[in-house]
């Protein structure tokens, strides 16, 4: 299995996904090799940390790449570090031979990339052994970009050719299926779509407790934003609704959890709204503060513009927390026991902000059967549905 | 001799439209949505006008005409005939042309079609005066039997019943409740001087009003001649077929049938010996209370339940049904005609059914009907609405 990050390295929902569906597919007897792009002596503590029990071996291979980058960004990241010479298509390249070599030395019988970056040595392994090979796309080059616009044509043809000549395609949603569908010309009867599932979340613990308890108990609510702080996630559709919010309810506290490259220009526009006191950014937040902000919240929103899943809203909603998410997500298709709202339609968020802040009742019954419905989401399901498509593609071979 | 008594249950509620936080203040008008949606109250009134009261209408004066034998009840709410008067007279004409051949019992109920008796005794009084005066002066006539909201019924209400001057009123036939007996009996309601109490048949009523059209269903198709000989078979006084009036072209469309079954039933029915139509009033008349029934809870004609959980089950349902009846006292001193209009509007039990959640993750779309993208979207709108109302009663003041 090719990927690319794993907690507590981690800096998105890829991370927690690889680590939910691994230990899930290890629990069913599957024997997992896991690979990653990441220098040795980063992986080496995570490979004692997360595995040691579950039959699931890690590997780590000498590599730049980093996840969500999108390809201009990682081009740009390369020329600001000064390592000349060195190509995003060379580094992936470089992935891939890597990952070829690792399928000489292995033994297995199915080839799994997760996410574009892993795709290369995918389909590298895939060529050198003759083993199918499956994909599974938790976030495109569409997604990441927030649209067509500015997509990197490098990325769109290493995806593409990943999905081409993937034996079967696992899609997050039915969101990211139409998806790959309509931009990448791939039939319909190749992809399989498994919905992400949650892990138990660990207690809340630690100085937050205090910090936040204060808070509310001064009479503030707190709106939660938690995820990158870039255009596929929609911070500043977020920030519109909050001007728009705090006119009507003063005592409210927005929170921005997780860094990105719109920090600045989400920062500013706060400022030129004139609501910098309320809007507070928390920068990345992991373990304990993530679990603690989930439940100190008043209500979660999920804004992106484009999101295949988006494993946050699961998370917020197992912790109790309201959850109003984007109709452009798989989440929003996922669950019932959500808001939802288109993310352009900054009034709609408004008004359901308000409400959740304004109604009891409304928030009670988003909780208890968000939390319900959140907890019957598992690992276990998604992993016996891979599960299946390992054993059709399995089939499929043999015949 | 053995009985079949319809009732018909003719009820379109005022849905509040998609009223957003930006409204309240500015917005006083919450039912008039203009759009393509399922929430403009117009278009579903003359949808429903032409599919199903329209033809079904028809078809009865028709029926009652060819048949003197023939004989049906129906209650109506005060906000369907309102808005049938405003967006589809029609209709009204065709019942009054129903209820003039004499032969057709109009029930009592509340007119906004709430649950008031449960929430404030005083406010459920006037509303069943309101409807009473509407009914007298829309068809001549006087309700002398009851039924309560989504056939919601309890001891208190048969005893308000019996002190009020009914004959009787209309309950479900719940298993639980009846144990071996049947509800094909005259019953008396525990407390009850002299009103009677009268037991929906479910089997027999949804076996038309929700498997007629279900092709899952191993009596499918269901013809006018077996479904005669089931009510022939069956065992009792009467068999109490209590239905919305909206199953026939609505609920049910005319492509399944539902129009011929209706009308080829009164033939069917007459080629069983011993067997003839009786309005409730009549069942009343004609055949004695076998025993005392004992309702101490609440029991409705809705899903499985058969209880008020579908419009109270879940926290937003009861803080905004609560809300709503917390207004009351402000309400009455205003003296605001639109304000105490439109507070009873709100009062619709629909609205609170929209705020189920019971089975909405089930994904079960056939066991709830909604306007609503959500439970959650229904609350928001009504509760927007009720902030707005509460901000106009206190410029009132």
């Amino acid at each position: 299995m090719f990927g690319w990050e794993f907690p507590p390295h981690n800096s998105g929902g890829l991370g927690v996904a690889c680590q939910g569906l691994t230990r899930a597919m290890a629990a069913r007897g599957i024997e997992i090799v896991f690979v990653m792009p990441k220098k040795i002596d980063v992986a080496a503590p995570w490979a004692r940390f997360v595995f040691a029990d579950s039959g699931v071996e890690a590997r780590a291979v000498n590599s730049s790449l980093k996840p969500y980058v999108t390809g201009n960004g990682y081009a740009r990241a390369l020329h600001d570090a000064a390592i000349y010479g060195v190509s995003l298509l060379q580094e992936v390249r470089r992935y891939a031979l890597l990952g070829g070599q690792i399928a000489q030395e292995e033994r297995f019988d199915v080839i799994y990339a997760h996410d574009w970056l892993s795709f290369g040595a995918g389909v590298e392994a895939k060529r050198v052994s003759g083993k199918p090979l499956i994909v599974h796309v938790h976030a495109t080059e569409f997604d990441r970009c927030g649209g067509p616009m500015g997509i990197n044509e490098e990325v769109y043809e290493i995806e593409k050719e990943g999905m081409r000549a993937a034996d079967r395609i696992i899609a997050v949603s039915q969101f990211t299926k139409d998806l790959i569908m309509r931009e990448y010309g791939v039939p319909e009867s190749k992809i399989k779509v498994v919905h992400n599932g949650i892990d138990e979340l660990g207690e809340s613990q630690g100085p937050n407790r205090l910090r936040l308890a204060a808070l509310k108990a001064s009479g503030y609510s707190i709106v939660l934003f938690l995820g990158r702080v870039t255009l596929q996630k929609g911070p500043d559709y977020f920030l519109r609704a909050a001007r728009s919010v705090l006119e009507r309810e003063p005592r409210t506290v927005f929170f921005m959890s997780g860094s990105g490259d719109m920090e600045r220009q989400i920062m500013d526009m706060a400022a030129q709204f004139g609501i910098s006191d309320r809007v507070l950014f928390t920068g990345f937040l992991r373990g304990h503060d993530r679990t603690e902000v989930y439940k100190a919240a008043d209500l979660f929103v999920m804004p992106s513009v484009s999101e295949p899943f988006g494993i946050t809203a699961l998370e917020a909603m197992k912790s109790g927390t309201p959850v109003l998410l984007s109709k452009q997500s798989g989440a929003a298709e996922a669950v019932k026991h959500a808001l939802k709202v288109d993310f352009w339609d900054v009034d709609e968020m408004t008004n359901k902000i308000a409400a959740v802040l304004r109604h009891k009742g409304l928030r009670q019954t988003l909780s208890e059967h968000g939390k319900h419905e959140a907890s019957r989401l598992t690992w276990e399901d998604a992993a016996g549905k891979v599960e299946n498509v390992l054993q059709e593609t399995l089939l499929a071979g043999v015949q | 001799m053995k009985s079949v008594c319809f009732y018909f249950q003719v009820h379109q509620p005022y849905r509040v439209k998609n009223y957003r936080v930006f409204d309240i203040g500015n917005d006083a008008e919450y039912f008039n949505d203009r759009g393509e949606s399922n929430l403009n109250n117009r278009k579903i009134i003359e949808k429903v006008a032409q599919k199903s009261y329209i033809p079904a209408t028809k078809l009865l004066i028709d029926l009652l005409n060819r048949h003197p034998e023939m004989r049906v009840s129906f209650s109506f709410s005060g906000v369907a005939l309102e808005q049938l008067e405003l967006y589809a007279p029609e209709v009204i004409a065709l019942f009054k042309q129903l209820i003039d051949t004499g032969r057709v019992e109009v029930l009592g109920e509340t007119y906004y079609h709430s649950l008031a008796f449960f929430y404030s005794p005083s406010e459920f009084e006037r509303q069943v005066a309101k409807h009473r005066d509407k009914i007298r002066k829309f068809f001549g006539v006087w309700p002398r039997v009851f039924r309560n909201t989504e056939l919601s019924y309890r001891n208190d209400l048969g005893q308000w019943a019996d002190k009020n001057g009914y004959v009787g009123v209309l309950a479900e036939g719940w298993d639980p409740v009846l144990g071996w007996r049947s509800p094909n009996y005259v019953y008396r309601p525990k407390g009850s001087q002299n009103a009677k109490l009268l037991l929906k048949n479910y089997r027999l009523s949804d076996d038309v009003a929700f498997r007629f059209s279900s092709r899952d269903w191993s009596e499918w198709p269901l013809t006018a001649e077996k479904f005669a000989q089931w009510l022939g078979v069956a065992e009792g006084d009467v068999v109490n077929l209590f239905m919305d009036y909206e199953t026939f072209g609505e609920h049910q469309w005319e492509d399944t049938g539902i129009f011929s079954f209706l009308e080829k039933l009164p033939e069917e029915l007459a080629k069983n010996e011993g067997i003839d139509f009786k309005t409730p009033s009549e069942v009343i008349t004609s055949y004695d209370a076998r025993d005392e029934i004992d309702m101490p809870n609440t029991v409705t004609w809705a899903d499985t339940d058969r209880d008020l959980t579908a419009w109270t089950g879940n926290p937003m349902q009861r803080s905004a049904i609560d809300a709503i009846y917390a207004l009351e006292d402000k309400i009455m001193l205003a003296n605001d005609r639109k304000l105490l209009e439109d507070w009873r509007k709100l009062q619709t039990s629909d609205h609170f059914y929209y705020m189920c959640t019971k089975w909405f993750s089930d994904g079960d779309v056939h066991a709830y009907f909604s306007p609503y993208e959500s439970p959650y979207d229904a609350h928001i709108a009504y509760m927007n609405a009720l902030q707005d109302l509460k901000l106009r009663l206190e410029k009132a003041k």
